[in-house]
């Protein structure tokens, strides 16, 4: 029963947050200044065309009507028609989310699979040349400019060695996999830094607890303690470090996307601001916020079920 | 204070010789680490500033020199249409590290007043300063910015305006949670006590407490806004070509990545070297300035 309640509370929180998102979203084509239509056809286009592309945004309604009109659009995920691509936004995005989504749980796997051995060796090593080592290597990676990183990998794992496409989707599962695995292995690496660091100290703190000290007593092998014991116990933090960061890890994905040309939502946001597509820079705006709160709503309601002390 | 003359009596005199020495050769450790930091981001400003004096032009096309691998002549080499990298380099060090410094410091000092203001005062103003940071800091700072260039257009005013939008949230957080510690201090509430005005509690006594956790800060947040401009270029929605910029100059290489490595690695190396020289200074002030005056004082 507490778990329904926090959980309902937890969803009341976000509606705030949620509308301000709106009206983020909504605001950005009215801030453009001068005409955002006259921009959106060129200079060339005639008085007429630009009044019927302005009829067909709603430009030309009352504000108040206009927010109206976008949340109720966007609810039925009705966000227009790109007029640079010719298609509707909605199949735009859809087509494209599959490939982010998975770029990004890929990606998530690469930079768990670099912090957590890492963290826990700098952890148990806490202050030796072990943990030293470690936080050398999160002052690189931290300092690496993602698409920089990218950009040796290709060089040496595309262009020497031949064992990765440079560019581009495959068609197969397999293919599909193994080429998004060096963008993969790019955010991976730029992400774990900042993963790396949360982790350390919450393991830290896990070592230093008293059930650790128990378990120690009671004579279990130092492998179990930490794999069964603390690693168990970090779960928590590793969920939160990743909730915490979501937002930082689809900024490196979006960056990620143009360097290698996958088909995604980061890519089709930036081609869509050089071609000056305001209605979809407004949809993927509404589409990357209410994500980044829906995975923090996630992460919140996952506390619930994993940890009981939350609840109270 | 750690004399070994004051051993406490249930650790061994060789214990304690171990203990002492090892926070001693740590101290020395953060020391030198922070000393290399600094070098690191003099040179590197120095040599920016110095760019001009060499007297080669970081936009003019030298159609004889092209593609030239590094050597003595060109440390960097050249890129397709013969211009210098060092040069082109040093030059966008002067564009970056301005932008890197400006946004960050403007963005501290909006923080450190809206999060000191919030956490002195509370009440609406609290939660309407706080509502505000979870908005900006939830969302994906990459695409704020770029949906903000799509409103400005691209360019350097985009990015200027795109990431102070962004980076001042943390500050106001940081500090607002710690003049909420603040305010509980015995000596502000003896200054409220006094009469003070609460605009003299906040600069006076309050700020210049405030300022060290958000110095520290300051350091790696400098990397990270020079990497969002650099990102920013590189996606060709930050400085234009053929002003040269780290990201700008990255992505200008990677058109011969396939027969000129060195066009797009060696500026990024000079990218990562001016981020861990900013992120150890980081490291070392916090080393110093922490609570107790740094673990073996």
């Amino acid at each position: 029963m507490s778990v329904l309640i926090y959980m309902s509370r937890r969803i009341i929180q976000s509606i705030p947050v949620l509308i301000a998102v709106t009206l983020i979203a909504f605001s950005l084509i009215h801030l453009v200044p001068g005409d955002p239509v006259r921009l959106m056809l060129g200079i060339r286009a005639s008085d007429e065309a630009v009044a019927i592309l302005r009829e067909q945004l709603g430009l030309d309604k009352p504000l108040p009507q206009q927010y109206i009109d976008f949340v109720v659009n966007a609810v039925r995920l009705d966000f227009g028609q790109s007029l640079f691509l010719r298609a509707p936004i909605n199949e735009l995005i859809a087509a494209r989310a599959k490939n982010s989504l998975s770029l990004l749980v890929f990606s998530v796997l690469v930079s768990l699979l670099i912090a957590v051995p890492l963290a826990l060796l700098a952890a148990v090593q806490r202050n030796r040349p072990a943990d030293h080592l470690v936080r050398l290597f999160t002052t690189i990676t931290f300092a690496m400019p993602a698409f920089w990183t990218a950009l040796l990998l290709v060089l040496i794992f595309g262009l020497r060695l031949r064992l990765f496409p440079t560019s581009g989707l495959g068609r197969g599962p397999a293919e599909y996999l193994i080429s998004l695995t060096l963008p993969s292995i790019t955010i991976g690496f730029y992400l774990a830094p900042v993963l790396l660091r949360s982790l350390r100290a919450s393991l830290i703190e896990t070592l230093s607890a008293e059930f650790i000290e128990a378990a120690r007593a009671r004579g279990l092998s130092e492998g179990r303690v930490l794999f069964k014991h603390v690693l168990r116990n970090s779960l928590i933090a590793m969920i939160t470090v990743l909730g915490v960061n979501i937002g930082f890890l689809i900024s490196g994905a979006v960056v990620i996307e143009n360097v290698f040309s996958i088909p995604g939502m980061g890519s089709l946001m930036v081609t869509s601001i050089v071609a000056r597509d305001y209605p979809v820079v407004v949809a993927l705006t509404l589409v990357f916020g209410v994500a980044v709160i829906f995975v923090n709503l996630l992460v919140d309601l996952s506390y619930a079920i994993l940890d009981p002390r939350i609840r109270l | 204070m750690n004399t070994p003359d004051s051993i406490p009596s249930h650790i061994s005199k060789a214990d304690w010789k171990r203990l002492y020495n090892r926070s001693v050769s740590e101290r020395r450790w953060s020391t030198y680490t922070l000393w290399v930091g600094v070098i690191i981001v003099l040179v590197t400003t120095i040599l920016s500033l110095a760019a001009p004096l060499s007297g080669i032009d970081p936009t003019e096309a030298d159609l004889t020199q092209v593609l030239l691998p590094p050597s003595w002549e060109h440390p960097f080499g050249t890129d397709d249409v013969g211009r210098d990298i060092f040069t082109r380099v040093l030059y966008a060090g002067r564009l970056d590290l301005t932008f890197g410094v400006v946004t960050t410091y403007i963005s501290l000092v909006i923080g450190l007043v809206l999060g000191a203001l919030a956490g002195y005062f509370g009440g609406l103003l609290d939660t309407i300063v706080m509502r505000a940071v979870d908005l900006v800091i939830s969302f994906p700072f990459i695409v704020l910015i770029l949906a903000i260039t799509a409103i400005t257009g691209p360019g350097l005013l985009g990015a200027y305006v795109g990431v102070l939008a962004v980076s001042w949230a943390l500050y106001a957080r940081l500090t607002r949670g710690e003049m909420l510690a603040l305010r509980e201090k015995q000596y502000i509430m003896n200054a409220q006590t006094l009469g003070y005005s609460a605009w003299r509690i906040i600069f006076v006594h309050s700020i210049p407490n405030l300022l060290r956790s958000n110095l520290v800060f300051s350091m790696s947040d400098i990397v990270l806004n020079i990497l969002t401009l650099a990102s920013l270029s590189y996606l060709g929605l930050g400085v234009s070509p053929p002003t040269p910029e780290w990201g700008e100059i990255v992505a200008q290489g990677q058109r011969s990545l396939r027969t000129a490595w060195w066009i797009s690695t060696l500026p990024g190396l000079v990218i990562v070297l001016v981020g861990v020289g900013f992120s150890l200074i980081g490291d070392g002030l916090a080393d110093r300035l922490s609570e107790d005056g740094g673990g073996a004082s």
